[in-house]
């Protein structure tokens, strides 16, 4: 396979983002049948902001994220749809400094602070998966962090010697130079002593030091997009609100974006600025933060903030619940794919036909699949009056 | 009759390290060190704390399905009265298990795979020759439609089903011999949020149509605060506040739970708070600090933390906490998510679209029934 570096014809980047996922497909053969991991997920990852990705186990987050990085499992395979990177990390206000040991490429931006490191569009899905230029695109412009940390950390080496030689391996041929600024890196998560830790093995660690040195790790080349798949639902509320602390400061220091996976909802009305609900392989609703939480339009957003405990408001009464489970990811739902579960369910329609990605009236940057909002029903079902 | 149904005094549970070719104790690991606890009737008493405190050790212990290094824990039995645990010969402890159960966190690997679920539900009764044939037959149907399974169910093995699903099976297990008290352990960590509302109504419901008490260990504080009638936290193998729910969560009198209560991310975009940070980590079981053990990541810290021990002890009202200046300290409960955005407050419907001809639109309590599909 050739490698093609500006984007396709039929897919263009959104505005100023620096991830544009259109129509992906990812499947995984297997001897049960075909599982359909993602069904045409389509969002955009905005330039310098964080992104949470919501939705239960198995509705397709972590293959979303694999696709992206081009690690999706065997034998799963990506079957159509794009993926549009394009490099640049995005300063608030400040002076553009030029990213460590590579050429200055920054390109002045328009109105609010600038991008640095800037670069073109790459198509992601047309990489060959074990070539170079995605390996690159890996090492030094998008990082991911993993639930469990020993996916990233190899035991049998100390921490600091595995951030080293990610740095030298992409910015600096120079070892004490990378030496400095594994320790850098280490004290920068808040690491206590690192010039201690940087000798220590994964082992020695705790569970939240482990994930603070593999996000050091992940953030040693400042990449452009660090996508975090439920970095801290192993980790204890103390932990985890040290990480998150850190991620924010992080990202406000070197103006990365962040694709944030998690199934907390207390985690994304913290941590991120937009979200994508996903259900069943694909994206039902993506909002600003604040209209997902006072403004959500997907019934199936409105069940999962409802069937969460709230301090201070349900004590005593029992929970909202969704009926039913997701379905097995074998068998496929006809219409709507939240039919079976979803209390505002038409008969004759959400059973049948698939609701279309629509947009808020007055809210451009809201989207949402659903037979209930103008738009979404396919046109010429709406007129032939299906409805009824 | 007083109504406490278990006491727990001075509890402890040590591990010891071993090390070498000759495998010689080197130490131990206080995992449960000295812990007090009482436990009413009817109530549902959680015990909250970082992971390795010592939670699912207690509970264990309790249950004598580890070996207590120490301490006393007293049951009240419905027919032998008051029993301690702790010393309770085999032939005693074979009557007073059906009373005391477990739920564990993992539904996945607490269930034997090659066993049906009618077999995993017997299994108890069969052990304890309460009942067989047709009987038995008939209670495991029984069970499994309690827990919102259907009887059909019982011939299938534990793959077939969901999370929820498996969590179901478990407390059918439990329940098979008429408890008194559950150890919940974690029963809804690994479940989805949506199946987690699920199991937790269906907690909440048997709890009333059964009588049950609850030991529900979670380190979830949202789902804690959800469901408990009183809380204790637990630090490093040891309690360090016993209070309500109300008390615990809005007026604690421990540093460490303020701590806790403010890492815990409010699900509400417009209330984005900075947590007390805590410094460090726990610190080890195996070698505890000095004093108070809390004192190595303590904002409030004096110099009288590093050598004295705080005793547990009532603050008024039966508040337990265990901090040398309880008294003087104000400090800093969870906040309260008062208002629900009124889109919550309704069904989502269209304005344009016909009115939904929704099946059961009713979608709200959790009649067990709407977990099986
Ligand atoms: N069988 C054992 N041998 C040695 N140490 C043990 C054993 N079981 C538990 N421990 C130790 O005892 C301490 C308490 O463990 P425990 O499992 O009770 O914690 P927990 O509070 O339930 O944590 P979590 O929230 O992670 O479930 C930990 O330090 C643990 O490593
Ligand atoms: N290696 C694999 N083999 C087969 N199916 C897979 C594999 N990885 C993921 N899937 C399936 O793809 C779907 C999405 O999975 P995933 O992205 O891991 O979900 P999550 O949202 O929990 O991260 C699920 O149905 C899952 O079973
Ligand atoms: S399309 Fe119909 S079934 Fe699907 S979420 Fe909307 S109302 Fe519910
Ligand atoms: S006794 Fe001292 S160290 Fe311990 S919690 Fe109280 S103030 Fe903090
Ligand atoms: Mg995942
Ligand atoms: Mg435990």
């Amino acid at each position: 396979m050739t490698e093609a570096t500006i984007s396709t014809p039929d897919a263009e980047i959104a505005g100023d983002s620096v991830i544009s996922i259109r129509n992906l497909q990812v499947e995984f053969p297997t001897q049960l049948g075909t599982v359909s991991a993602l069904n045409g997920v389509s969002f955009d990852v905005p330039r310098g902001r964080v992104l949470g990705i919501v939705g239960e186990s198995g509705c397709g987050k972590s293959v979303t994220a694999r696709a992206i990085l081009r690690i999706v499992e065997r034998p799963g395979r990506i079957v159509s749809g794009d993926i549009l990177f394009k490099p640049g990390r995005r300063k608030r206000g400040g002076a553009a400094a030029t990213k460590p040991g590579r050429a200055g490429s920054a390109a002045p931006d328009s109105a609010n602070g600038s991008v640095e490191g800037a670069g073109e569009v790459v198509e992601l899905t047309a990489l060959d998966p074990t070539g170079d230029r995605i390996r690159k695109i890996r090492g030094q412009e998008i990082s991911m962090i993993f639930q469990e940390p020993m996916t990233s950390l190899n035991p049998v080496y100390p921490v600091g010697d595995q951030i080293q030689e990610a740095i030298l391996l992409h910015q600096t041929p120079d070892r004490a130079e990378a030496h400095k600024r594994a320790v850098e890196m280490l004290r920068r998560v808040g690491m206590p002593n690192p010039e201690r830790i940087a000798k220590s093995y994964p082992h020695q660690l705790s569970g939240g030091m482990r994930q603070r040195a593999m996000i050091a790790m992940a953030l040693s080349c400042t990449p452009t997009l660090l996508i975090a798949d439920e970095p801290t639902t192993a980790l204890d509320v103390t932990t985890e609100a040290q990480i998150l602390e850190l991620m924010r400061e992080l990202q406000e220091e070197f103006g990365m974006s962040i694709m944030f996976i998690t199934h907390s909802m207390g985690v994304v009305a913290q941590l991120c600025d937009e979200v994508v609900v996903m259900y069943l392989g694909r994206v039902v609703e993506r909002a600003s933060v604040d209209d997902l939480f006072h403004d959500p339009k997907h019934p199936y957003t409105v069940s999962l903030l409802r069937s969460i405990p709230r301090i201070g408001v349900n004590r005593g009464i029992p929970l909202e619940v969704i009926k039913g489970s997701v379905p097995d990811p074998y068998s496929s739902v006809s219409g709507c794919p939240f039919h079976p579960r979803c209390p505002s369910a038409m008969k004759g329609l959400c059973d049948t036909v698939l609701p279309e990605e629509t947009t808020i009236a007055g809210k451009p940057d809201h989207t949402v699949r659903c037979h209930l909002y103008p738009g979404s029903t396919p046109a010429q079902v709406a007129s032939s009056g299906a409805g009824e | 009759m007083d109504d406490t149904l278990l006491e727990v005094t001075d509890l402890k549970k040590y591990f010891p390290i071993k090390q070498g070719f000759l495998k010689r104790t080197v130490g131990h690991v206080r995992a449960v060190d000295g812990v007090n606890l009482s436990v009413k009737r009817g109530e549902t008493f959680a015990v909250v704390g970082e992971s390795g405190c010592g939670k699912s050790t207690t509970g264990r212990t309790i249950l004598r399905l580890e070996e207590p290094t120490g301490g006393e824990v007293v049951f009240q039995h419905s027919e032998l009265g008051k029993i301690n645990v702790e010393t309770a010969s085999a032939k005693v402890l074979r009557r007073i298990r059906p009373e005391m159960q477990i739920i564990f966190q993992d539904p996945f690997s607490s269930l034997d795979s090659r066993m049906t679920v009618g077999r995993i539900i017997a299994e108890p009764m069969i052990i304890n020759n309460t009942l067989s044939g047709r009987a038995l037959r008939d209670r495991i149907a029984e069970l499994l439609t309690v827990v919102g399974l259907r009887p059909e169910h019982a011939s299938r093995y534990p793959h077939a089903f969901s999370g929820g699903q498996r969590q179901r099976i478990g407390i059918a297990r439990a329940l098979a011999l008429n408890p008194k008290l559950i150890v919940c352990d974690e029963p809804v960590s690994a479940l989805d949020v949506s199946v987690q509302a699920q199991v937790l109504n269906l907690l909440e419901d048997l709890q009333d149509r059964f009588d049950l008490t609850y030991l529900f260990i979670s380190h979830d504080l949202s789902v804690v605060e959800h469901i408990a009638d009183r809380v204790a936290v637990m630090y490093v193998g040891q309690v360090v506040e016993v209070g309500t729910t109300d008390q615990l969560f809005y007026s604690p009198k421990m540093p460490y739970t303020e701590a806790l209560l403010s890492s815990l991310p409010t699900p509400d975009p417009r209330k984005r708070t900075r947590p007390t940070l805590l410094m460090g980590d726990v610190p080890s079981p195996a070698n505890p600090p000095s004093g108070c053990y809390f004192h190595t990541r303590c904002p409030y810290a004096q110099d009288i933390c590093k050598q004295e021990a705080p005793p547990l002890r009532d603050i008024g009202d039966n508040h337990l906490a265990a901090c040398h200046f309880s008294d003087e300290l104000q400090l800093k409960g969870a906040s309260r998510l008062s208002e629900v955005s009124a889109t919550l407050a309704a069904t989502p419907q269209s304005a344009a679209a016909p009115q939904p001809g929704g099946q059961d639109s009713a979608a709200s309590t959790a009649s067990a029934q709407e977990a099986t599909k």
